[in-house]
């Protein structure tokens, strides 16, 4: 039977020796490390700025209830309808619900996360609905019939020729594989699109709760154009992307746009307070705000965890993570990969099916160290390890270490043990890699530095 | 009977929520203790310690934002006065072969209108969003102009609604130098004053003509938007 751990160690296998897909992630990266650091050094401190990101942050989730009713006082004051969604389920619910009250056939999406993480466009179109993901990179995953590989990149593993194949495929319109020519193919399709949509979904990256509004970031246009032409507005937005002030975006903007596209600032950031007021002529005449919960109480729950919750979903720590960068997006299985991914999935889906994903770090900190908001993600995965282990404890483990402690608190005999190593590794020379090796699962892939010729204490006796 | 479980749910979230939060979390960046309040949020003064420098006098801030237009391939024209504004209008409406016009009735709008002579779809009265489709560009009055960022900063109410920046190929915006400000800050501050009593539906920092990088990270313009941004400043 395959669980998401014996599927991730067979995906994670394969692809990390592909290095093709390797060769194709690190160019991606690669352009984007240089812009996301000039981006930083532009900033006058960024450190401060990091810490300031982080106190924000830290004030809407730890006073959540007030900043969220605020929020949709707010918003609906000026005549948006606020739905409540504990579950995936009820936010599947609702959106089936508006779109049947309304008649909707065609349905145009901008980029919503959310959406991914309650499989919407399943249930919409499993209801007859058409369902067009705007989104350039969202536009070729759909068409491919695969998840986004990154949360800010959806189709950054595929190249221009693949994705003339599948608009060739699909579109029956590729007339080359340029880039720029592709794009202008979706453009088109697309247009047509968002002026048949009944209705238009998006996602948002903060809620406002002073002014009752939802800021989005994008930069094709495809948000402003979903947010402007149907005649109905649905916004799925988890409940911990409130900021309290308007004002904070003026840090929040930047910030987002330096350490998810590298960027000083994303070409559309866009904030709506509600339907088409009096006086507007066009936008929609219905606006709905769907607010999710699904499981981020819990996650709220555990105080030691709780700032997971101030994500912003910049993607940054995928993008440094050594792990994401062999394995790749779609390994995880998640809605949400990397660093972060492996932080909150096992507590947002389950600790026992989704433990593995914690194990799935070098603890390098890299991921900590890149967070705008200072998540400190690679404790996070401790801890969820330890979790875990408390949950259910591994009997090998257990063993190991019950074999360790003696070794390893008797000095003489952790001498012996390193002098013996010290020949096992010379002798493990002969059959190293080979299907002889005892230790063939670790070693196929991996060198271990060889052991000292000296321990430390040797050479301090030693040293003249 | 449906209302009752809508308002239960929303009742059941915010019972969890205070739930949760019954147990405090350590301040940032700290590993040890806990905290109940923030002592305080940054100020416009904290945040500008910490955003990229914008320089002091008006001459830096109008030079930094036509640096930062030039970067995100944006055309920015500054003018002296009225007429030459409108003959560089004149000079792309030729340049480009517009045939129809998109625009609003802005300060500066109706005027720049006026001058090219050709049929304009005003969006202050309902129109039909294929029509504004079929124009070759939309001609928009702004907020502000954001040295910092190179945005143009619009509203529903500003711009002549939503889709008018957006939808047709070309986006012209018409702008005065006083507009420009410094910062981000300062067009949150801005924004605040204006509209505080009451914001109009839609607000939005416009930084560059509509970009796309998701073929191999390579930027490609007008992925869904405008493929071309002129600001003319006058």
């Amino acid at each position: 039977m395959s669980t998401p751990a014996t599927q991730f160690n067979q995906d994670a296998r394969r692809l990390s020796a592909d290095l093709r897909h390797r060769q194709t992630i690190q160019t991606a990266m690669g352009k984007y490390e240089v812009a996301r650091d000039q981006r930083k050094a532009a900033f006058h401190d960024w450190q401060a700025a990091r810490q300031m990101a982080a106190e924000t942050k830290w004030e809407a989730v730890n006073h959540l209830d007030r900043h969220l009713e605020q929020f949709v006082r707010n918003i609906e004051a000026r005549g948006t309808k606020v739905h409540w969604a504990g579950t995936a389920q009820e936010a599947r619910d609702l959106i089936l619900g508006i779109l049947r009250e309304k008649n909707a056939r065609v349905i145009v999406k901008s980029k919503a996360m959310t959406s991914e993480e309650i499989h919407l466009n399943e249930a919409m179109e499993q209801s007859g609905y058409e369902v067009v993901e705007s989104d350039l990179g969202e536009f070729i995953v759909q068409l491919r019939e695969e998840p986004p590989y990154h949360i800010v990149f959806p189709a950054m593993h595929l190249t221009r020729d693949e994705i003339k194949d599948v608009f060739q495929r699909k579109l029956g319109d590729a007339p080359s594989n340029n880039p720029e020519e592709l794009t202008m193919v979706a453009r088109r399709v697309l247009r047509e699109k968002y002026l048949q949509a009944d209705v238009g979904i998006t996602g948002a990256n903060f809620a406002i709760a002073e002014t009752g509004m939802l800021s989005i970031t994008e930069n094709e246009g495809n948000a402003r154009l979903t947010a402007a032409l149907p005649r109905t507005m649905i916004t799925l937005v988890g409940i911990e992307k409130v900021l309290p002030r308007l004002e904070d975006l003026a840090l929040f903007l930047p910030m987002l746009s330096a350490m998810g596209t590298g960027q000083t600032l994303s070409c559309y950031n866009t904030m709506y307070g509600g339907p088409r007021q009096a006086g507007e002529t066009d936008g929609p005449e219905e606006y709905h705000v769907v607010l999710l919960d699904n499981h981020r109480t819990a996650l709220l729950a555990d105080a030691e965890q709780r700032d997971s919750l101030h994500c912003i979903r910049c993607g940054a720590c995928l993008n440094v993570c050594p792990i994401f960068r062999n394995v790749g997006g779609h390994t995880y299985g998640t809605t949400y990969s990397g660093p972060i991914g492996a932080v909150i999935t096992p507590n947002l889906r389950g600790l026992n099916d989704w433990k593995h994903l914690s194990y799935a770090s070098s603890l390098c900190g890299a991921c900590t160290e890149t967070c705008p908001v200072k998540i400190n993600l690679h404790h996070h995965l401790l801890q969820n390890r330890r979790n875990a282990s408390r949950q259910k404890p591994s009997w090998w483990q257990k063993a190991a270490f019950k074999a360790f402690a003696p070794l390893a608190t008797r000095p003489a005999l952790w001498s012996l043990v390193t002098k013996m190593g010290r020949l096992g590794q010379k002798l493990h020379g002969f059959v190293k890699g080979s299907r002889l090796d005892p230790a063939y699962a670790w070693t196929k892939t991996r060198d271990l530095p060889p052991i000292a010729q000296r321990t430390f204490k040797e050479w301090w006796r030693t040293r003249s | 009977m449906v209302e009752d479980a809508l308002v239960s749910e929303r009742d059941n979230m915010l019972v969890r929520i205070r739930e949760a939060l019954s147990v405090a979390a350590p301040l940032p960046g700290q590993d040890h203790g806990t905290a109940r309040e923030m002592p305080v949020l940054s100020s416009i003064a904290d945040q500008r310690r910490v955003l990229p420098a914008v320089g002091q006098s008006f001459d830096e801030q109008l030079a930094l934002f036509r640096a930062n237009a030039a970067e995100l391939c944006g055309e920015f024209r500054l003018f002296n006065d009225l007429d030459a504004l409108v003959a560089e209008l004149k000079g792309l409406c030729a340049a480009e072969g517009w045939q129809r016009l998109a625009s609003h009735g802005g300060e500066l709008t109706g005027a720049a209108c006026q001058a090219l002579g050709l049929p304009v779809l005003l969006t202050d009265q309902a129109f039909d969003k294929r029509e504004l489709a079929a124009c070759d560009v939309g001609i928009t009055d702004c907020d502000a102009l954001v040295a910092q960022t190179g945005s143009v900063l619009v509203t529903s109410r500003s711009a002549g609604g939503r889709a008018l920046s957006v939808l047709p190929p070309h986006h012209v915006v018409l702008a005065r130098r006083e507009q420009l400000v410094p910062d981000l800050p300062a067009a949150f501050a801005l924004l605040k004053a204006k509209y505080g009593g009451g914001y109009p539906s839609m607000i939005s920092f416009i930084t560059g003509p509509s970009r796309t990088g998701d073929i191999e990270r390579i930027l490609v313009l007008g992925a869904h938007g405008p493929k071309k941004l002129t600001i003319l400043c006058l």
